[in-house]
């Protein structure tokens, strides 16, 4: 029989500081809640526009609804949160993080303990179908205002040879309403909106995006420094706060980390022998899972999910025509492109566009999503692909079945098993451990630990 | 047959329709509409015949392969047509934007469906609420004109624009003078017969729709339903072209009943606006679009569709409201116990219906009847 190759593996020297620039977030709103600290809390999703109420003053905090509604389903509160929203009669197939959400807006209860902290405002970007819905019950149960914004429907993918007249005209769409955005926040806070601050807070955001997709960039490498279980406690950082200087210091220190453990040939499994894509959220409930697939060597090394949720990706054709996608560079000379807040907004506005490949592909998959699960199972050196046929989110359910065909043509078998990204109800651990262990063995691999 | 069964054997033999106008326009193209806010009189002021794209209410297994299972029935219903060949006829192929799940049938569609069609795309706005939706789309409009001059070969001028939004005008004008005469206590037409007037037009050249809807509208004046019209009851929510569904409520439950009003986009949501003329054409529909009542996907952070339900159903003196839904709509869903709370604050009981590719009519039906029955308690 052929020696398993085992790897030297190490906990992130970063770790704890990803969990506490996690866990700052979420200290700050139970500080609200129980009126320790009356922070500037302004709810809503984390994908987009989490930098823009920054110029409203150091204390604000973002409060996004899809961590929070991860956190909830890793923290088994689901059910209890849900419940609230079911009685309430909203329905049990309406995306999961939306119900946690909901459920405990409802309820007045946070998931981490205490009161629940209703923000000072809501504050979305719409790209999904649900987002913009989504704050309206929460909007009228508090009485709170709400402003949303229309990513409208992003610009198409190449080989569409979109008009520079219908790119121009979805940008100038975009940027209106964040300044529309900025003098509401104004309005209603009663403060005076800082245009230095959020010069800042986008310098960051791009900063950040771009960092983390070259991190995940780095684990084509073989072996992959970072397991799949660990990318999803990274990359939340970027989710929850990638305005913040703290968060582009930290990826810079994972970067340097990141590239160590290659040299060094540190894996993030041990056993890693079958590299896999994972595609869609996980459960978050069952992220053991992961656990239990590298007791085969199989390693999720890398996810259409975490690797381009809130920006950062360039997708292109190489020269012989294949698609790929790679980290974007920040624009040269970004700190000078700053100078005023139209400036401002407009590099983000065109950051969103350019390389917000992930809201591209919710509001038009048009076969180029497709092409992106293909082009990072290929080009990070993968056996496989995971499918998390996910009940609780539309969005990144869009177009699925089909990924899942074009993954096969491409000659990747796909493990597809079924599961909720939040409510564990739909999820039969059994049944999909069970059809791990199909899967492995149609690979021929045998289990090589405990 | 008369003029009204004429909607039903349109509705009934929509294909058939499209075939024999294919044959009497050489080179003619047909533009398959995923969704209502695709804004017809583009293409149809190109010489391209509009259809909407809507399913069978048949079970089907063509869909499992490209649409997961928790996609809404309607859009698993429209690829499924697709699939089997139902739509050969079709040149082109059309989205605007519209729900993620209908999104996906497009997208399967223009994937898997053969022949392979045009695709064109029209990149609405997600909301129509903010103040910069009528200018947005007003350019995309201008897009979309170009890619539909490109496609056919035939500049659009503004006197053929004009055109296409005067017969889209008329019958959108047509239609809801016959559904005016739904306000009377015994409506000369049924529910059914509205849906079917409604859904036919969406299948049919406007201009031969219009010659039947003025010969409705005539025989109409004089027309006596031998029926009682019973509980008056309106019809909100997903697109709804069910004809068991809509029978069973109307001709086969014990207690008599008639929907009288809808919003939906099967029934008002598609037609109640017209385009309101001004020199920029394109505008003009820019804002009609804007300003139609907007789908529950497209309303939001505002709720401008809840007050224009209540407006119906106080005005057709609807006694109840059936809320529909296709299940695992997201937008639906978040709408719905905020709009039961509004509309029965308002004086409006609700009933709440999910709706599947086909119905359990005989569930339904003891569940409709009982709810005509708690409204009647109402009324004694």
């Amino acid at each position: 029989m052929a020696e398993i190759k085992k790897y030297p593996t190490k906990q992130f020297d970063c770790w704890n500081k990803a969990k506490e620039l996690r866990m700052e977030i979420y200290q700050k709103l139970a500080q609200k809640a129980s009126g320790e600290k009356n922070w500037l809390v302004a709810s809503g999703g984390t994908e987009g526009l989490i930098g823009l109420p920054a110029g409203l003053g150091d204390d604000y905090v973002p409060f996004g609804g899809e961590p929070y509604g991860a956190s909830t389903g890793a923290m088994g509160k689901s059910q209890e949160m849900m419940a609230y929203c079911e009685t309430k009669g909203y329905a049990r197939d309406i995306c999961g993080y939306c119900r946690n959400y909901l459920g405990s807006t409802f309820s007045d209860k946070f998931s981490f303990g205490g009161k629940y902290p209703h923000p000072d405002f809501y504050f979305q970007l719409h790209f999904c179908d649900t987002h913009g819905k989504w704050y309206q019950p929460c909007a009228e149960y508090t009485g709170k205002p709400y402003f949303v914004i229309d990513i409208g429907a992003m610009y198409r993918w190449p080989k569409w040879n979109e008009s520079e007249e219908r790119r121009k005209n979805k940008f100038e769409y975009l940027v209106s309403q964040m300044h529309d955005s900025i003098e509401w926040m104004e309005k209603i806070t009663k403060r005076k909106y800082d245009d230095e601050k959020l010069a800042d807070a986008i310098y960051n955001e791009v900063m950040c995006s771009s960092k983390w997709a070259k991190c995940c960039e780095l684990n084509k490498n073989v072996p992959a420094p970072m397991d799949e279980k660990s990318m999803y406690a990274f990359y939340i950082v970027h989710v929850l706060r990638r305005h913040t200087k703290e968060a582009v210091e930290f990826f810079n220190i994972l970067y340097d980390e990141l590239k160590d453990r290659i040299d060094k040939g540190i894996a993030g499994s041990a056993y890693e022998r079958y590299r896999m894509v994972h595609n869609s959220q996980p459960a978050w409930y069952a992220l053991h899972i992961f656990r239990y697939m590298e007791k085969f060597g199989v390693v999720c090394v890398g996810s259409q999910y975490d690797f381009t949720l809130s920006g950062g990706w360039e997708y292109y054709y190489d020269e012989k025509d294949v698609p790929h996608i790679r980290a974007a560079e920040p624009p040269a000379n970004l700190k000078e492109k700053l100078r005023t807040r139209d400036d401002a907004l407009r590099v983000l506005t065109a950051w969103l566009l350019d390389y917000g490949i992930h809201i591209r592909s919710f509001r038009f998959p048009m076969i180029e999503r497709r092409n992106i699960d293909v082009s990072i199972a290929r080009d990070w050196n993968c056996q496989g692909v995971a499918m998390h046929l996910n009940r609780g989110c539309e969005g990144w359910a869009v177009g699925q079945l089909e990924v899942r065909r074009a993954l096969i043509e491409a000659g990747f078998p796909v493990l597809a098993y079924e599961g909720n990204v939040a409510d564990p109800r739909e999820f039969d651990e059994g049944k999909t451990l069970a059809r791990i262990d199909a899967f492995v063995e149609s690979q021929k691999l045998k289990k090589l630990v405990g | 047959m008369g003029t009204i069964e004429k909607f039903q054997e349109i509705y009934e033999n929509r294909h058939e329709y499209a075939n024999i106008w294919k044959a009497k326009h050489p080179g003619g193209k047909i533009l398959g509409c995923f969704c209502t806010y695709v804004p017809e009189e583009i293409p149809y002021a190109a010489g391209v015949l509009p259809v909407r794209v809507l399913g069978s209410h048949e079970i089907e297994d063509y869909t499992a392969p490209h649409l997961f299972g928790m996609f809404c029935p309607f859009c698993r219903d429209v690829l499924a047509q697709g699939l089997q060949g139902r739509y050969e006829y079709l040149d082109g192929i059309c989205d605007a934007n519209c729900c993620m799940h209908l999104l996906q049938s497009f997208e399967a569609w223009g994937l898997n469906v053969n022949p392979k069609t045009k695709v064109l795309r029209v990149d609405t706005p997600c909301t129509t609420q903010n103040s910069y939706t009528k200018k947005y789309l007003r350019g995309e409009l201008n897009s979309f004109k170009k890619d539909v001059e490109e496609w056919t070969g035939k500049e659009i001028a503004d006197d053929a624009l004009d055109h296409a939004i005067e017969v889209y005008n008329e019958n959108r004008r047509l239609m809801r003078q016959i559904y005016e005469l739904r306000k009377a206590d015994d409506p000369p037409i049924t529910g059914l017969e509205s849906m079917y007037m409604v859904v036919s037009s969406q299948f049919m050249d406007k201009k031969e729709h219009n010659k039947i809807l003025k010969e409705a509208l005539d025989e109409l004046k004089d027309r006596k339903l031998h029926r009682e019209t019973g509980t008056r009851l309106m019809m909100v929510g997903s697109e709804n072209d069910d004809v068991e569904f809509i029978q069973m409520i109307e001709q086969k439950i014990a207690l008599p009943a008639t929907i009288v009003i809808d919003d939906h986009c099967t029934g008002t949501r598609y037609f109640w606006n017209e385009v309101i003329l001004e020199k920029d054409r394109l505008q003009a529909l820019s804002s009609r679009y804007i300003d139609r009542t907007p789908c529950p996907n497209k309303d939001w952070p505002g709720r401008v569709r809840f007050p224009r339900v209540l407006q119906l159903a106080k005005d057709w003196r609807a006694e109840g409201a059936l809320v529909i839904q296709q299940k695992f709509c997201d937008p639906h869903e978040l709408d719905i116990p905020p709009l039961r709370e509004f509309l029965e604050k308002n004086g409006v009981p609700t009933y709440f219906l999910e709706l599947d590719v086909t119905v359990p009519v005989g569930q339904f039906s003891t569940r409709v009847e009982a709810f005509i029955e708690s409204l009647m308690e109402d009324l004694v």
